[in-house]
């Protein structure tokens, strides 16, 4: 199963293409439109900054969307995740992809320290193959904003103690082809590794 | 199950080059007398294994040669290891931090650097995003108050935390709770602290010192320093309010495992992940 990871130029992308590699897939990393436009099955990873994420060629955000529009799967990692949605306060506003309906906002500062940084549980609140296998488990984390749970919610975390913000962990279209996890799986140990192979198992079914 | 962020055991790796240039990890007494602890992949696998959250790896050699040995480790460990790895030592540049992050290090710790050149810390969270940008802070006690800008009362005496450089043998005049906002400000997304008075000692975390910077800022503080056992860590999480505990010599000369630790957190009511 051909994965190909797409590169706009920020942070670790070794852990997330070994992650894939025990997942079983051949991985490329790619920054090229048209080899993501023809792709098999794409991930879109994520650290940075939200404006700095989509600042990258509007030609690579058309493949993407395109490819996915033909029904490639999609995983989107943390940033990745919040590329999927319609927009983010990150920064003022900036515009999502749009592949999944919903806006990324910034925790209140009522829920304590923020970001909100280290391992916290997933409860599966609608049925996806990506979290197979994994429902309750403890998943890393490290973020400043959210998408609220809504009908695109798969996973579902709560963060804060007096006042606690419950937010999508795991979010998917409606098709279920494109996916976003808000959690780092390539970070999460064994459960975020199971995660990984579901992504590819999922990929190659389809 | 409960539903809340858990707090992290982070163990930590001080990698130098052995007489062959290989990298060792080794273990001092406040920050002198070093002892041979193991291979940093296998010490990390091995970490791993036991269920920690992070691990943090510093070069304390902090020249070319331990960088690229650094890169090496890092690219090993990254490999093998699916948990967030930190790198520190000798990064004083937006370059070095892009370095260290491509060989699949996650966050990187900075100290000297960043003391002397605050701007480093928002070029870094700028360029890369506050959560991989980690500012470390060695602390120690200085009881001469008219200099300290926040004064606490520890033991019924009246003094300031001043941040350290150099492994603690050089005072800065810096008050590290001033320091530790100002950083969090300016994009660091984690404070490592590191309390001189306990390194190296296994007398516990300085618990006054932990606490005055985690209230004082609203990033996650990870404490570090003195940790001999467990019941340290217990401390530092319910006394010091840390986020996160950080723990060198007690894990590589298998005093106690990590998993060990985390059950006895279990018991006691802290959130852990196991």
């Amino acid at each position: 199963m051909k994965v190909d990871i797409v590169d706009y130029g920020l942070g670790n992308l070794r852990s997330v293409t070994r992650g894939l590699e025990r997942a079983g897939a051949d991985v490329r990393v790619t920054e090229e439109a048209d080899i993501v436009r023809g792709s098999e099955a794409l991930v879109l990873p994520g650290v940075g900054a939200f404006k700095e994420g989509m600042r990258g060629s509007s030609e690579l955000h058309e493949a993407l969307v395109d490819a996915v529009n033909d029904g490639a799967p999609l995983l989107g990692i943390c940033l990745g995740m919040q590329m999927l949605m319609t927009a983010s306060e990150e920064g003022g506003h900036a515009e999502g992809l749009d592949l999944v309906g919903g806006e990324v906002v910034r925790f209140p500062c009522e829920v304590g320290k923020v970001p909100h940084m280290g391992w916290n549980t997933v409860d599966v609140v609608s049925s996806h193959p990506l979290m197979d296998g994994v429902d309750g488990e403890h998943f890393y984390f490290v973020h400043s904003f959210y998408a609220a749970v809504d009908d695109y919610t798969v996973g579902s975390t709560e963060y804060g103690e007096d006042y606690a913000v419950e937010f999508s962990a795991v979010v998917s279209n409606s098709d279920g082809n494109v996916v976003g996890t808000q959690f780092h799986p390539e970070k999460s140990g064994d459960a975020g590794l199971r995660v990984l192979e579901n992504y590819v198992e999922f990929a190659r079914d389809r | 199950m409960l539903e809340m962020l858990t707090r992290r055991i982070i163990p930590c790796l001080d990698v130098t080059l052995d007489e062959s240039g290989c990298a060792d990890v080794v273990k001092g007494e406040q920050f002198e007398e070093l002892r041979y602890a193991g291979d940093p992949v296998e010490l990390a696998q091995q970490y791993n294994r036991q269920g920690a959250d992070e691990l943090v790896f510093l070069d304390i050699t902090a020249s070319a040669e331990g960088r690229e040995t650094m890169l090496d480790v890092v690219r090993r460990t990254a490999d093998e290891v699916f948990i967030p790895l930190t790198v520190g030592g000798g990064i004083s540049s937006v370059d070095d931090v892009k370095e260290v992050l491509r060989a699949g290090a996650d966050k990187t710790a900075m100290n000297t650097a960043a003391l002397q050149n605050p701007d480093l810390v928002e070029d870094a969270a700028e360029n890369f995003g506050s959560q991989c940008v980690v500012v470390a802070i060695d602390a120690q006690r200085n009881y001469d108050i008219e200099e300290g800008e926040h004064i606490y009362t520890v033991d019924g005496r009246d003094c300031w935390f001043e941040a350290v450089v150099y492994g603690g043998r050089e005072p800065t005049g810096v008050d590290a709770v001033e320091w530790a906002q100002d950083a969090a400000e300016r994009g660091a997304g984690e404070i490592l602290l590191t309390s001189m008075h306990g390194d190296g000692t296994k007398d516990g975390y300085d618990l006054p010192v932990t606490r005055a910077v985690s209230e004082a800022v609203d990033v996650p503080v990870i404490a570090s320093g003195g940790a001999g056992g467990p019941e340290h860590m217990l401390e530092a999480f319910e006394d010091g309010k840390a986020d996160a505990a950080l723990a060198a010599s007690i894990f590589h000369f298998d005093e106690y495992t990590v998993e060990e630790v985390k059950e006895y957190l279990d018991d006691n009511g802290v959130p852990v992940r196991i």
